[in-house]
């Protein structure tokens, strides 16, 4: 058996995702975000996090989907990884699941592209739900943004 | 165990008693003869000691260690400072310094300091000394000062007891000054412990206390499995006691002790003389059982005896108060905001004691990060003795204000530059002793190093009497290196030329010397000085002297700053990079092979236009018929940066943007304002190329 975790859920559009719990250490509701020019486009500026600076990503940006109108339901997940705090924009998220790390699999082969690689796995939790459990050091990792800039060019 | 934790505590002890062994040094070879000055020099030692062994540097402990015989002697009186063993003292400090700085680096502290030792050594064999006390010798009772000394049979034996579960203990006892019969009350001592026990070891020998052959003072090791405190009333029960010191011994201290003993022993023979009587009776050996285990513990009366009343803090923890306090200020405005609105009076009344209560709490968490400049110029004294001994000048150095107080993030950066300045002054100010008698000056030159508050700028000025700036001088040198013309030279005014000194490339000296010539010049200071958001400004009267003043900012993690608006966007620039600000009408920028310039004080300066290099959303200039500038200044260079409107100045607390974003050109960080909203602050000096 392997150890229980506990998983933030999240949305991107219809996709549901996960991040371990000790990785996340608030989430909260959009704030104003001021602009940071000169950067990544999926970057969306620094907030104000009780007194403290922290950037935001929006996450569908990173991953390559269309960008869309915050909501009500929009929230920020403020993650510490690698001593780096950074906020990232999700569609909503409101639940909380334990999950056992044997229920997740690798990322299955037909998810090609740069996209496997922010992927540590897809979890199933009973019949129908999946769910993609991120690599969050893959997903805060500069250097292949940098890479991808220079391709760009 | 594992001493990782003790590590920064380590560090920081050993830092504050090598700072108290230097300055008190500093003391003592102004006053040679001061033995209070010895004793609390050797306090330092001893806790130094102490603590390297237990934390396991080992060479280390055995320099304190040498250096602590040496002081043992002189405040016994039988040795009398000298110059080189001042010398010798300093340089064992020296080392140490870098051995803890090897620490303080991650390293394991060692060093070869075998030839400081062999001096040390030499100095308590009493070679090329002369002691002080020539008194009687081949008197062969020499108390024990730190212990027996103990051959290994001896040794593994106690060592053995300790491990099998005995007491061992280490007995000093002290007879009556009127005994009449002294090889009685020892034989009747030896009895009763023998009772309950096994005597190891006596000194002096048990032949010489049995015929009465010893002073007042004889000592032993023991074992036995009695309490220490029965031992101890049952050597007091023999009459003509005066005091018996008991101490229990594990397998460190027994070590320990053995190894001063050797030491002591072996330092000692060679001009034995009762003085050292006295030394059983020193503080070390006296009365309570604290000898051992004093080494054991780090001192807690660091810094020559005044228990210290602070607290260390992590400097990462007060910028997380900070942080929290500026949160607390922002719901303070909306708090005030709503309470005035709402009109009712009870809550105004409260909301206005809390903004009393917050604005102190402000000033006292501002005055957390503020250290007094005493830390860095408590090291300069005996910088200046040393840089005074090298060039063979005389110099005193006054130091006046050392209580003013600087944020800790200028503290940590001010150091070099002004032992930069203070070496300049040394060495190209002050003048050799024979100079100064020629000019009628006095044979000791003095380097004035002042520090003091003036609004919210701290000043510390290094100021000396020795020959000042000889304006000729510097113009040739200038002329030389091509610093400035020959037109240029025949105008400039006194000041201009002082100037000079900070231009780069420049350096006075006509010859490179050890001491300032390192192969930076004064620029270096300046720059420094500059990025910390100072300034530095010479005054000199040729013959008279020189006075470099140096200006800071109390503190760096809050600026002044124009906050500026470009469309929905706020942004801060530092003060200290505006020249001024201004309007212009679209019709005066000019082209200039394809660059906007406009006319600027007789001079063209290009127009840098903010919105589109940060790409504003919603602001551009060009809509505008006339444009707010800011005239912006790196070095000698000028730029204007247009902008949409002036929002006014302000306090600003700077915090950084994080890791996760790369460097961004022209952003050096961000701040909070009132309204919660983070703003970007403006690095201008990286629109100048």
């Amino acid at each position: 058996m392997g150890e229980e975790i506990k998983v933030i859920v999240f949305k991107l559009g219809e996709e549901e995702y996960g991040i371990e719990v000790d990785k996340v250490q608030t989430i909260e509701r959009m704030m104003p975000i001021t602009r940071v020019p000169k950067t990544y486009a999926f970057v969306k500026g620094v907030i104000n996090l009780r007194g403290v600076v922290i950037p935001v990503i929006n996450l569908r940006g990173r991953f390559g989907l269309d960008e869309v109108e915050a909501t009500d339901q929009t929230r920020v997940i403020i993650v510490a990884v690698n001593d780096m705090q950074v906020g990232f924009i999700v569609d909503s998220a409101s639940d909380v699941i334990d999950l056992n790390t044997d229920s997740i699999d690798s990322p299955p082969e037909v998810v090609g592209g740069i996209k496997a690689k922010y992927l540590r796995g897809v979890a199933k939790i009973g019949e129908e739900r999946l769910l993609v459990m991120l690599n969050l050091s893959e997903v805060l990792n500069k250097s292949e943004i940098i890479q991808l800039e220079g391709l760009e060019e | 165990m594992d001493m990782n934790q003790y590590l920064t505590m380590f560090i920081d002890e050993s830092n504050d008693h090598l700072q108290s062994l230097n300055e008190n040094m500093l003391q003592l070879e102004s006053n040679p003869d001061d033995i209070g000055i010895v004793q609390i020099i050797f306090r330092s030692a001893h806790t130094l000691k102490g603590m390297a062994a237990t934390m396991g540097y080992e060479d280390l402990a055995s320099l304190t260690h040498q250096m602590e015989n040496v002081l043992d002697l002189v405040r016994n009186e039988k040795l009398k400072m000298q110059d080189f063993i001042f010398d010798t003292l300093f340089k064992s400090l020296d080392a140490l310094e870098s051995m803890v700085q090897d620490i303080t680096n991650g390293g394991d502290g060692k060093a070869d300091v075998s030839s400081i030792v062999a001096s040390l050594q030499a100095i308590v064999r009493g070679e090329g000394a002369t002691p002080a006390g020539e008194a009687a010798e081949g008197d062969s009772s020499v108390a024990a000062v730190q212990g027996i000394e103990l051959d290994e049979f001896q040794f593994s034996v106690l060592d053995q007891s300790i491990s099998e579960g005995h007491k061992v203990l280490y007995i000093q006892v002290t007879l009556r000054e009127d005994c009449q019969l002294k090889a009685v009350r020892a034989y009747m001592v030896f009895e009763t412990l023998e009772r309950s026990g096994e005597i190891v070891k006596t000194y002096p020998d048990v032949q010489e206390i049995e015929q009465g052959e010893f002073d007042r003072v004889f000592s032993l090791y023991y074992i036995t499995q009695r309490e220490t405190q029965d031992i101890e009333s049952q050597i007091l029960g023999v009459s003509e006691i005066e005091t018996t010191t008991v101490v229990a011994l594990d397998h460190e201290t027994l070590q320990q002790m053995v190894q001063e003993s050797a030491a002591t022993a072996e330092a000692v023979k060679p001009q034995v003389s009762e003085a050292s009587q006295a030394a059983a009776a020193s503080p070390e050996a006296k009365g309570t059982s604290a000898p051992v285990k004093e080494s054991k513990a780090p001192a807690r009366n660091a810094g020559g005896g005044n228990p210290s009343r602070t607290i260390r803090v992590d400097i990462e923890r007060l910028d997380v108060l900070m942080n929290l306090f500026s949160e607390l200020l922002i719901d303070r405005v909306r708090l005030e905001q709503l309470a005035s609105e709402s009109k009712n009076q009870e809550l105004t009344d409260t909301v206005e004691h809390m903004s009393r209560v917050s604005s102190d709490l402000q000033n006292i968490v501002l005055k957390l990060r503020m250290v007094p400049v005493d830390t860095v110029f408590n090291r300069f004294p005996r910088m200046v003795r040393d840089l005074a001994k090298t060039l063979d000048k005389k110099i005193d150095l006054i130091i006046t204000g050392a209580e003013t107080e600087l944020d800790r993030t200028v503290i940590d950066e001010i150091g070099d530059p002004l032992v930069h300045l203070l070496r300049n002054s040394a060495d190209h100010g002050v003048e050799p002793v024979a100079d100064r008698i020629a000019a009628g000056k006095p044979e000791t030159g003095t380097v004035h190093l002042r520090a003091f508050h003036s609004g919210n700028n701290v000043f510390i000025e290094i100021e000396d009497d020795g020959r000042g700036i000889y304006r000729d001088k510097i113009l040739k040198n200038a002329l030389a290196k091509g610093v400035v013309t020959e037109t240029e030279a025949a105008t400039m005014t006194d000041d201009e030329v002082n100037q000079l000194l900070f231009a780069p490339g420049f350096s006075t000296a006509e010859k490179i010397s050890d001491v300032s010539g390192r192969g930076v010049g004064l620029d270096v200071v300046k720059s420094k000085i500059v990025a910390l958001g100072g300034n530095v400004t010479i005054y000199s009267t040729p013959g008279k002297g020189t006075n470099f003043s140096v200006q800071l900012p109390l503190t760096l993690s809050i600026i002044a700053a124009m906050l500026i608006r470009m469309g929905s966007e706020k942004y801060a620039i530092p003060l200290s990079s505006i020249v001024e600000t201004g309007i212009i009408k679209r019709g005066q920028i000019k082209h200039v092979h394809g660059s906007r310039m406009i006319q600027f004080r007789e001079s063209l300066i290009p127009v840098i236009s903010l919105s589109r290099l940060f790409e504003v959303p919603d602001f551009d200039e060009e809509l505008e018929e006339e444009t707010e500038i800011v005239v912006i200044r790196k070095g000698d260079r000028l730029a204007a940066l247009t902008i949409d409107d002036f929002i006014g100045q302000s306090e600003i607390v700077i915090k950084n943007l994080g890791k996760y974003l790369p460097a961004i050109q022209g952003v050096s960080g961000a701040t909070i304002l009132g309204d919660g909203q983070v703003a970007l602050i403006i690095d201008a000096n990286a629109f100048i190329k």
